[in-house]
């Protein structure tokens, strides 16, 4: 069965291994372009009271920083290993809904595209109140410009992707497994994603809430935030942190799901205690909801609330730890591989458990109120989203590379990457550790020298500038595999999970017949005897109107942006219009 | 949605993936309306100005709207029945039925928020205001999608594009339908009945 190429079968795919490249490309692509942010960041502040940028200037580099990380790079970037790796974990031939698929992808890119806009049009208003957007800096007496619009609006579209994502997800997970694949013997990477994709359906509604409130106030002058008519900010912490917190895990659960695929290979061991690493993985997801005012320490919301808070984070530290403990029992008497692969999930479990650890001191709420906005709480998150979600999707490229594109990576090249990222990464935030507790804020664009901490701050930038050499390695080992990477095979690495047992790269129905599963190491346990193709394999068609359907949603924002209401109504029409030829073209799945 | 007719795919729960999906999506929407209806009650007697609730809500009429609205989730269930049963000709009856009666409570909802607006109380004049017109108009647009999408269901089968066969397709219809009616009661109950 030949696929169909060109650029009409990439911009009408509904095949999920397309889709998970088109995420993939795009994420990185958002990476770099947050990576480059975090640069100047770091040269802005390589010496006290410098004039690199501006404070307008940099609190847009650091607002758009986190956003982009966030929301355009390290999501996304698990997404495209939902996409590619779960339907073959579970012995698909696709999602549960592949059009659907299509649509989130289209509508995570328009979403990306219209925010980042902003930093193309004249006076570059991009969005300049934090990730966070605290009410009332985010109300329009205080930030007249588009720049606040450009953020909500571009955040409910991203918003509206994550969602129909996690829909898909779901079902694809509980309803497309391959016969006597039981939720038992589902790859923990597999488990993740349902997890992940349950906190996604639940955690996005409420900030779309909150940023509907937001976009009334500035749109329709009403007070949801606003403290002179009666309005509390607090609301609009409470909200944002209560998707905020379990969108960590969102975050962080695809991570370890990577790490808990990729450990058991390069050890040669079954994972240590799977029931236990996905129950907790389950655990952390639900604990993940009774933790959000942790981050609000400081607002002062009374002894009582802070000690509850303070109890369930330090709770939810249980399931975190059983998890690495896993994770080292599983290297215990393996036969240990140090791949590039191996090396990044090693190098997780370190700096995730630093992350951690920094992460329950602020657990209690006398030690946060001394660290709260200060740099002490950039190191810590830096080491959990850059040392543990950032090392471990590293891990994941350099493991599905070979699936996806049927070549290997280089090794020396990654080796370079690694210890580059390694080393870059722990010189840029450990000392932030320092710097925050001897008392430099965050979120401000300069210091002064008798601050004491000039040579921290020119060791976290060279720091920045090793991450980003590393960086150039990895773009560069990408570049070169495409036609002088060896050739993988169906399973270079020795995997133990379904989607080793097909060629690299799959083909566009993957398996050839769909495999019975009769144990959690399919490979492993028993090698699957070779398989006749039956004639005909049915393959779900393309389709135009996902991607009509998403362009709908950044028109209907443009129409708060530029306070013209016929937009609107056109950019509601052609979603509509969309979603009904979407919903009446023959298409079998 | 619906195209032809659906083949019986294998799952692995045995329930249909558009099915579940749609619980999905179910689960999702109490999040939403939670967090609306959170706010609200976080906010309540805590305007600064007037107009109140209790100056200026309408239970006698807003109880026929509801009464409407839980008549039409009654027709829904008996739209699906004669879909289920093939009988298209009280399929159709019942499937306008389910729009006409949501058309009506959207019509109840115009004029109690025309009425409430030349009363003073429109979204900026406090936090009542809102709050309340965010909650009851996140409903209200609710409301609209499945009139639009009853309307489609009811046009499909005056061409003759649903029978039986698109049963499932009615059941989802019919799951947001009653899901949009149960936040509705619970909007009722907390605004309305129970309002300070």
């Amino acid at each position: 069965m030949s696929e169909a190429t060109g650029l009409k079968s990439w911009l009408t795919t509904t095949d999920h291994k397309r889709i998970g490249k088109l995420y993939f490309w795009t994420a990185f692509v958002m990476f770099l372009i947050g990576g480059l942010e975090a640069e100047l960041i770091r040269i802005q502040l390589a010496k006290p009271e410098n004039s690199f940028v501006g404070a307008d200037t940099y609190n847009q580099l650091f607002t758009m920083h986190g956003t982009t990380m966030v929301f355009m790079a390290l999501m996304p970037l698990a997404a495209a290993f939902f996409n590619y790796i779960v339907p073959l974990q579970i012995g698909a031939r696709d999602v549960a809904f592949p059009r659907l698929n299509a649509f989130s992808y289209w509508v995570f890119l328009l979403g990306t595209v219209f925010m980042n806009a902003s930093w193309l049009l004249p006076h570059h208003p991009a969005p300049d109140g934090g990730w966070f957007g605290y009410a009332t800096l985010t109300e329009k007496q205080f930030n007249p410009g588009p720049n606040i619009d450009f953020w909500l609006l571009g955040l409910q579209i991203l918003g509206i992707a994550s969602l129909a994502a996690g829909f898909n997800f779901i079902v694809t997970i509980l309803n497309l497994r391959a016969p006597g694949m039981k939720m038992m013997r589902l790859p923990v990477f597999s488990w993740m994603t349902l997890v992940t994709s349950f906190l996604m359906i639940t955690a996005f509604p409420v900030i779309t809430v909150a940023l509907v409130f937001l976009m009334f106030d500035r749109v329709f002058g009403t007070h949801f935030y606003l403290p002179s008519a009666g309005g509390d900010p607090v609301l609009w912490q409470h909200l944002f942190w209560l998707f905020g917190h379990p969108e960590v895990y969102i975050l962080i659960l695809p991570a370890m799901g990577v790490v808990s695929e990729i450990l058991p290979t390069f050890a040669r061991k079954p994972l240590f205690g799977y029931t236990v690493v996905v129950y907790s993985g389950v655990l952390i997801g639900f604990m993940g909801w009774g933790v959000w005012s942790h981050h609000m320490f400081s607002v002062g919301l009374g002894p009582i609330a802070d000690s509850v808070f303070a109890l369930t984070t330090m709770l939810i530290a249980i399931p975190t730890g059983v998890k690495i403990f896993n994770w080292l029992a599983t290297l215990w008497g393996g036969q240990i591989k140090l791949t590039v692969a191996m090396c990044f999930a090693l190098g997780f479990i370190g700096l995730f458990t630093i992350g951690g650890l920094s992460g329950v001191t602020h657990a209690s709420p006398p030690a946060d109120l001394q660290q709260t906005d200060t740099y002490y709480v950039v190191a810590h998150f830096h080491y959990v989203l850059f040392g543990g979600t950032m090392m471990g999707l590293f891990a994941g490229m350099y493991y599905w590379w070979p699936k996806m594109t049927g070549r290997l990576l280089s090794e020396p090249l990654g080796y370079v990457h690694f210890w580059l990222t390694f080393i870059g990464m722990n010189l840029t935030f450990f000392p932030m550790h320092f710097t925050g507790l001897l008392g430099m804020p965050r979120r401000v664009y300069t210091y002064t020298h008798d601050l004491g901490v000039d040579d921290m701050n020119m060791a976290s930038t060279i720091g920045a500038i090793i991450l980003g050499v590393g960086m150039i390695f990895f773009v560069y080992n990408m570049w070169r595999t495409r036609t002088k990477g060896a050739v993988a095979g169906p399973n270079p690495w020795g995997g133990a999970t379904l989607e080793w047992s097909i060629p690299s790269p799959p083909p566009v129905h993957n398996f050839d017949v769909i495999p019975t599963v009769t144990s959690r190491l399919p490979l492993w346990d028993s090698p699957p005897a070779p398989k006749t193709p039956p004639g005909h394999i049915h393959v779900p068609g393309g389709s135009w109107w996902p991607m009509v359907a998403a362009a709908g949603l950044p028109l209907m924002a443009l129409a708060p942006l530029t306070h013209t209401l016929w937009i609107v109504f056109v950019g509601g029409a052609v979603l509509i219009y969309g979603i009904y030829r979407w919903a009446y073209e023959p298409f079998e799945v | 949605m619906s195209h032809a007719a659906p083949p019986a795919h294998y799952t692995s729960m045995g329930l249909d993936s558009r099915k579940m999906g749609f619980w999905a999506f179910i689960g999702s929407e109490c999040l939403l309306f939670g967090s609306l209806i959170s706010t609200y009650l976080v906010y309540q007697g805590r305007s600064v100005a007037g107009p109140t609730p209790s100056q200026i809500l309408n239970i006698p009429v807003t109880s026929i709207s509801t009464f409407d609205l839980l008549m039409s989730s009654l027709w829904m269930v008996l739209a699906l029945a004669a879909v289920q049963r093939g009988d298209m000709k009280w399929a159709k009856i019942w499937l306008l039925g389910v729009a006409i009666g949501g058309t009506i409570f959207l019509g109840f909802q115009f004029y109690e928020f025309s009425s409430f607006v030349r009363e003073g109380l429109t979204m900026q004049a406090n936090l009542f205001g809102c709050t309340f017109f965010i909650l009851t108009g996140t409903h209200g647009a609710h409301v609209t999608v499945g009139v639009l999408w009853m309307l489609t269901l009811w046009v499909r089968a005056l061409q003759g594009k649903l029978g039986p066969q698109h049963a499932m397709t009615v059941e989802i219809a019919g799951l947001y339908w009653h899901f949009v009616d149960v936040v509705w009661i619970v909007i009722f109950t907390l605004v309305y009945l129970l309002h300070k």
